[in-house]
C-alpha cells in the first residue's frame, strides 16, 4: 500500500460553528493504481485530497486520524519534511489551469522551478528536461512552446503543462481533483487518452477526483463514493457500476443521461439538499433524501462500511439488493410529471419501502 | 411513502433560515471593526459639537471665541480660566476650535454632495452607453483631471469672492473643491457599471423587458453603491483637508470667523512662544481626518461582498 | 391553473424561429479592421413545440446565437424571423414587446439574479414591465409562478444568496414563464450544478414544456444531456452549423466528421463500454475565430479532409444527407 488514510477528520472552525468536512475516512492506494473518488460538490472529497498535501485553507486544521504514506505519518511531519513531501511523493492537479499557473511566468521556467526547488535537479539537467517533459504530455512543437506564456496556450495545452509540472519530480502519486472539467469535450478525450498512457509507462499511482460518473468509468481501476464527509460505497468500478449498494451511488447513476442511450422519459432525481455540515442528520446522514428509508437509517447511529461483495463495502442498513422492488420502481420515477403526481395524491397512498 | 416520495422530489421546498439582508450584513461587519466604530463616534461627537456650540456660547457656558482679551495674550492652557489657551489675539482657542468645526465638517460633507451627482451622472451615462459617448465623456474627464487641484482652486477662490456669512463664503470654495475631485467618482463608477453590465443579472433584465432607465436606476444604480458610499467617505477628509490648506494660505474664509486652518496659520508664527495654539487646530484636523479613514477602511469592508461568507 | 400560451392552430406556420444566414462579428480594437467572427452565417429553423439541441465546442458561437435570436445583440447580418416578425429591424419599444414572448434561462445561477432584491421583485418585475394585471395580481402570479416551479411561495421576501443553486435555477426558469412566452432559449442551465440536482432541473424542464406547450432552443456542451432533452440537434463549429438531424440519427449516423469525432470523445457511465471506445483524435486545435480557415473550416483537423484540394478551397453548404430530415456541411458527408 502507498497510501493509507486512517480515520482522518478534517473540521474547519467557522463562526457559523464547526464543520465536519471530513468525518472519519478510511481509504488506501496501492502502487500504480487509479482510485476514483467521486460524489458532489461538499462531500469532502476535495478537502480529503488537500489533506492528503496538508494544504487546507484556513479556518480548517487535521483534527484526528493518521495519513501513511510509505509508512511515514503525514499528519506528524515538520513544515521541512512535508515541503519535501509536497511535489516529490505526491503532486496534485487543480482542476483550473488558468488559476494555478503564474500569468507571468513563463511555462518552461514554471516547471523548472517546481523541480528546483526540490534539489533533485540542477538548472543544467533540469531545463532539456523541461522539455522532455512537455513531449511526454504531448505538447507539439515543444522545443519553442517552453518559453510561451501560460495564455498563449490552450485550454487543453495549460492543463498538458499542468500534468508536465506535477509528474516533473516523478512523485509515486498524483492526485487529480477535477482536471478535466474546464476543458471541452474532444480536448477532455485526449486528456484522459494522456493519463491513460502516463499511467502505463509511468507507474505512478493516481487519485482522481471528480463528480463526472463517466470520467471514473473511463479511467479507474477502484471507487470510493463520498456523501457528508463520509465514504458511503467502496468498490471495483465495474461492481460499483454493475451492482451499486449504497442508494446514494444508485441514484448518482441513475440521474445522468447517457449519450449512447436513446431517450429515456425520466431522469433519478434526489430529493432534497445535502445537509449542513455544522448540524448532519441523527443516524444515517443520507436518510432525510433516502428513497428508501426505513426507521432504523433515523433512529439507530450510522451503520458502519460493511461487506457487500467481494471487495465492495457499503454503509446503508437496506442495501439495493434488499429494497423491495416496488420501491425501486416507485424511485426509478421519483420524478414523476406533475399531472401525474396529483393523480397519485387522489390515488391511496400504497404501501410502500418497509413504512 | 410513494406519494411522499413523488410529491417532494418534484419540488424543492427547504430554504435555509432566514439570515440577515445584505444591508444588515454589513452594519454588523461594521460595528466588529473597532477602529471603525472609534471613527464614527468621534465624527457624531464633532457633528454635536459642531451643532451645540453656538448654543453653548450664547448660554454663555463656552466662552465668546471672537472675544478678544487684551490680559491673557498666548496663555498657555489653564491660565486664567482658558481650558486650551489664547491665541495672538487672546481669544478662546477651545471656542474657537469648537465653533471652527462647523466649517470643517460643512466642508467635508457638502463638497460630496455636489460630486455625488455630478460623478454619478457622468460615470453612470459613460458606462452604461459606451462607444462614442463613453470616449468623449472619458477624455473630457481626462481633462478635467490633468488640471493641477490646488492651482485650479486657489485661481477660482481668489476671482470669486462672496461676501457675507461663513457659509456663504463657503460656496466658491466648495464649489472649486468639489469641481476638482468629481473626476474619482465618475471613473469609479463607470467601472462599477462596466463590470455589472455584463452580469446575467442584467441580460435577464434586458430579456425581462426592462428599459435602459429602469436597469441603471434599479440594477446598476443599488450593485455599484458600496464603493460609491466609500469612496465618498474617502473624500470627506480630502476636502476638509484641503479648506485647511486654503485657509491657511490666506484664500480661505476670512476672519474673525475660526477656522481649523486659519488658526494654524495664526499660531504658526508664534509657534515657539506658544506651541498649543498650533497644536490643537491641528491635532483637530488629523483626528478628524483620521476618524473619516477609519469609518471608510470600516465600510469598504463591511460592503465588500467577496468577504461575505 | 396557469393561463396556457396560445395553441398552435393547424395553419400557422410549423415553425416558429426563421434564422437566415446570420453573422455577428465584433470588431477587435484598434485599426485592424479585424473581427472576432463569433456567427458567422447560421441557418437555422426551430420548429413549434421542439427542443432543438444546440452543441459545440468554445468559439463556436452557441452563446452568441442564442442572445441574436431573443434580440440582447444586434445582429451584424442576416435575419431572424419569430412567428413571423422580423426581429433584426426592431428596436426599442417593438423589440421589448415582441420579447415578450421569447425568454430566456442562464446559465449560471449565481450571477442570473440580481443579488439586491428580493425574489418576490425579481419575479415580479417582467410583470411590471409589460403591465400584466393589476398590483394584487401580480402578487398573486409571483406566488403561483414558485409554486410552478416546485418552490415554497412563502419565500417571496427572501434574498438570492439565501436559497441553493438549484432553487435559485428554478427561480430563473420561473421568471422566464413570467409572462407566458412560447419560446425559451435555455443557454446551459444545468452545467453549474451538481449530478443530482442538474436531474431536477431537466426532469422540470421537461414538464413545463409539456404543460405550455414551450418551444426550446437547448444550448450545452454536454452532449448527454442534449440527447436525452432534445428532438433534434444542430451542431456548430466556428461561427457556423455543420449538421442537423433528429436526436437519434445524429448519435446512429452522423454525416459530419466533425460531429462523428464529438461523439466518440464522450465517456459513457459504463467501464466496459469505456474500455472499447476509441475516440477520434482530431489534429490542432479550435483556430481562432478571427482568422478562420480557408474553404471548410474544419479542414486543418479533419480525419478526411482533401487538402489541397476543395476541402481547404470551397466552404461546402449546408445540405441534406443521410436521414430524413439530417442536413451536413461537407463535401464528403458520410463517407467515413
Amino acid at each position: 500500500m502507498l497510501l493509507q488514510v486512517e480515520d482522518l477528520h478534517t473540521q474547519f472552525f467557522t463562526s457559523r460553528g464547526v464543520v465536519r468536512a471530513v468525518d472519519g475516512v478510511t481509504f488506501h492506494v496501492d502502487a500504480g493504481e487509479t482510485l476514483g473518488v467521486v460524489g458532489e460538490s461538499g462531500c469532502g472529497k476535495t478537502i480529503t485530497a488537500l489533506s492528503i498535501l496538508r494544504l487546507i485553507p484556513d479556518p480548517g486544521r487535521i483534527t484526528s486520524g493518521r495519513i501513511l504514506f510509505r509508512g511515514r505519518d503525514v499528519t506528524k511531519m515538520t513544515d521541512e519534511e512535508i515541503r519535501d513531501f509536497r511535489g516529490n511523493d505526491v503532486a496534485m492537479i487543480f482542476q483550473d489551469p488558468m488559476t494555478s499557473l503564474n500569468p507571468v511566468t513563463r511555462i518552461g521556467s514554471q516547471i523548472e522551478e517546481a523541480m528546483t526547488a526540490h534539489e533533485r535537479f540542477t538548472e543544467t539537467v533540469a531545463r532539456p528536461r523541461v522539455i522532455e517533459l512537455l513531449k511526454r504530455v504531448r505538447v507539439p512543437a515543444a522545443e519553442s512552446r517552453v518559453k510561451d506564456y501560460p495564455h498563449q496556450f490552450s485550454g487543453g495545452m495549460r492543463q498538458r503543462a499542468m500534468i508536465a509540472m506535477g509528474l516533473s519530480n516523478e512523485p509515486d502519486l498524483l492526485i487529480a481533483d477535477e482536471p478535466t472539467t474546464a476543458l471541452d469535450v474532444t480536448v477532455q478525450a485526449e486528456i484522459i487518452q494522456l493519463m491513460k498512457q502516463l499511467n502505463r509507462e509511468l507507474g505512478a499511482a493516481m487519485m482522481l477526483i471528480t463528480h463526472n460518473m463517466a470520467l471514473v468509468a473511463s479511467l479507474c481501476q477502484r471507487i470510493i463514493v463520498m456523501y457528508a464527509g463520509r465514504i458511503v460505497e467502496e468498490g471495483p468500478v465495474e461492481q460499483i457500476f454493475n451492482s451499486p449498494q449504497h442508494p446514494y451511488t444508485w441514484s448518482l447513476l441513475r440521474s445522468v443521461p447517457r449519450v449512447d442511450e436513446a431517450r429515456k422519459d425520466r431522469l433519478v432525481s434526489i430529493r432534497g439538499m445535502p445537509p449542513d455540515l455544522t448540524q448532519p442528520p441523527p443516524g444515517c446522514k443520507f436518510h432525510p433524501r433516502c428513497p428508501f428509508v426505513i426507521d432504523k437509517c433515523r433512529v439507530d447511529p450510522e451503520p458502519r462500511l460493511e461487506e457487500v461483495a467481494a471487495g465492495q463495502v457499503a454503509r446503508c442498513w437496506v442495501l439495493m439488493r434488499n429494497a423491495r422492488e416496488e420501491s425501486v420502481e416507485a424511485a426509478k420515477q421519483s420524478a414523476l410529471s406533475r399531472e401525474a403526481a396529483e393523480k397519485l395524491k387522489e390515488a391511496p397512498a400504497a404501501e410502500v419501502g418497509g413504512g | 411513502m410513494a406519494v411522499a416520495t413523488v410529491e417532494q422530489a418534484v419540488r424543492d421546498w427547504e430554504v435555509a433560515e432566514e439570515q440577515v439582508g445584505l444591508w444588515q450584513d454589513a452594519w454588523v461587519r461594521f460595528r466588529r471593526n473597532r477602529l471603525a466604530v472609534f471613527g464614527a463616534g468621534l465624527v457624531l461627537f464633532l457633528i454635536v459639537v459642531a451643532v451645540a456650540s453656538p448654543l453653548l456660547v450664547n448660554l454663555g457656558i463656552l466662552k465668546n471665541p471672537f472675544t478678544q482679551h487684551v490680559d491673557s495674550i498666548q496663555t498657555a492652557p489653564g491660565v486664567n480660566g482658558f481650558a486650551l489657551g489664547t491665541d495672538i489675539l487672546g481669544r478662546d482657542t477651545l471656542s474657537r476650535l469648537m465653533i471652527g468645526s462647523a466649517v470643517s465638517l460643512t466642508v467635508g460633507l457638502l463638497v460630496q454632495g455636489i460630486i455625488f451627482p455630478i460623478g454619478l451622472t457622468i460615470g453612470l451615462t459613460a458606462g452604461y452607453f459606451g462607444g462614442r459617448v463613453d470616449n468623449l465623456l472619458m477624455r473630457f474627464t481626462d481633462i478635467w483631471y490633468a488640471f493641477p487641484d490646488l492651482l485650479f482652486v486657489l485661481v477660482v477662490v481668489s476671482v470669486w469672492h462672496l461676501d457675507g456669512p461663513w457659509f456663504i463664503q463657503l460656496i466658491p470654495i466648495f464649489g472649486a473643491i468639489a469641481l476638482v475631485n468629481w473626476v474619482n467618482l465618475a471613473r469609479l463608477v463607470r467601472g462599477q457599471v462596466l463590470s455589472i453590465k455584463e452580469k446575467e443579472y442584467i441580460e435577464a433584465a434586458r430579456s425581462s423587458g426592462s428599459t435602459p432607465v429602469k436597469l441603471i436606476l434599479k440594477h446598476l444604480l443599488p450593485n455599484s453603491l458600496g464603493p460609491i458610499i466609500v469612496t465618498l467617505t474617502f473624500g470627506i477628509p480630502q476636502a476638509i483637508f484641503l479648506e485647511a490648506v486654503l485657509s491657511f494660505l490666506g484664500v480661505g474664509i476670512r476672519p474673525p470667523q475660526p477656522t481649523w486652518g486659519q488658526m494654524v496659520y495664526d499660531g504658526y508664527e508664534a509657534i515657539y512662544a506658544n506651541p498649543t495654539a498650533v497644536v490643537f487646530p491641528a491635532l483637530a484636523i488629523g483626528f478628524t481626518l483620521l476618524s473619516f479613514t477609519f469609518i471608510g477602511d470600516g465600510l469598504r469592508d463591511a460592503l465588500d461582498p467577496r468577504m461575505r461568507r | 391553473m396557469a393561463e396556457r400560451a396560445p395553441l398552435t392552430a393547424l395553419e400557422l406556420d410549423p415553425v416558429l424561429v426563421r434564422i437566415g444566414g446570420v453573422y455577428k462579428h465584433f470588431p477587435v480594437g484598434g485599426f485592424s479592421g479585424l473581427a472576432v467572427r463569433a456567427v458567422d452565417g447560421v441557418d437555422l429553423e426551430i420548429r413549434r413545440g421542439e427542443t432543438l439541441g444546440l452543441v459545440g465546442e468554445s468559439g463556436c458561437g452557441k452563446s452568441t446565437l442564442a442572445r441574436l435570436v431573443t434580440g440582447l445583440l444586434p445582429v451584424t447580418g442576416g435575419s431572424i424571423n419569430f412567428d413571423g416578425h422580423e426581429i433584426t429591424s426592431l428596436r426599442g419599444g417593438k423589440l421589448r414587446r415582441v420579447r415578450r414572448r421569447m425568454q430566456m434561462i442562464f446559465q449560471d445561477p449565481f450571477a442570473s439574479l440580481d443579488p439586491r432584491m428580493t425574489v418576490g421583485d425579481i419575479l415580479q418585475e417582467p410583470l411590471d414591465n409589460f403591465g400584466i394585471g393589476t398590483i394584487r395580481e401580480r402578487r398573486r402570479r409571483v406566488q403561483e409562478l414558485l409554486r410552478l416551479v416546485g418552490l415554497n411561495p412563502n419565500f417571496t421576501n427572501r434574498y438570492p444568496h439565501e436559497f441553493s443553486g438549484g432553487q435559485r435555477q428554478r427561480i430563473g426558469i420561473a421568471r422566464a414563464l413570467a409572462v407566458n412566452p412560447s419560446f425559451i432559449v435555455c443557454d446551459e442551465p444545468v452545467s453549474a450544478l451538481d449530478v443530482s440536482i442538474a436531474a431536477q432541473i431537466i426532469n422540470l424542464l421537461q414538464d413545463l414544456q409539456k404543460e405550455f406547450n414551450l418551444t426550446y432552443l437547448f444550448i450545452a456542451h454536454d452532449l448527454a444531456v442534449v440527447r436525452h432533452l432534445s428532438d433534434r440537434i444542430a451542431v456548430m463549429y466556428l461561427g457556423k452549423v455543420v449538421e442537423t438531424a433528429d436526436r437519434n440519427d445524429i448519435y446512429d449516423k452522423p454525416q459530419h466528421p466533425y460531429t462523428k469525432a464529438l461523439l466518440s470523445s464522450i465517456p459513457v457511465p459504463d467501464p466496459i463500454a469505456e474500455r472499447g471506445r476509441a475516440p477520434i483524435s482530431l489534429k490542432g486545435e479550435i483556430p481562432s475565430p478571427v482568422n478562420p480557415p480557408s474553404g471548410c473550416r474544419f479542414h486543418p483537423r479533419c480525419p478526411i479532409a482533401r487538402v489541397p484540394g476543395i476541402c481547404s478551397e470551397e466552404e461546402p453548404l449546408l445540405v441534406a444527407h443521410g436521414a430524413k430530415d439530417q442536413v451536413a456541411a461537407c463535401h464528403f458527408a458520410g463517407q467515413f
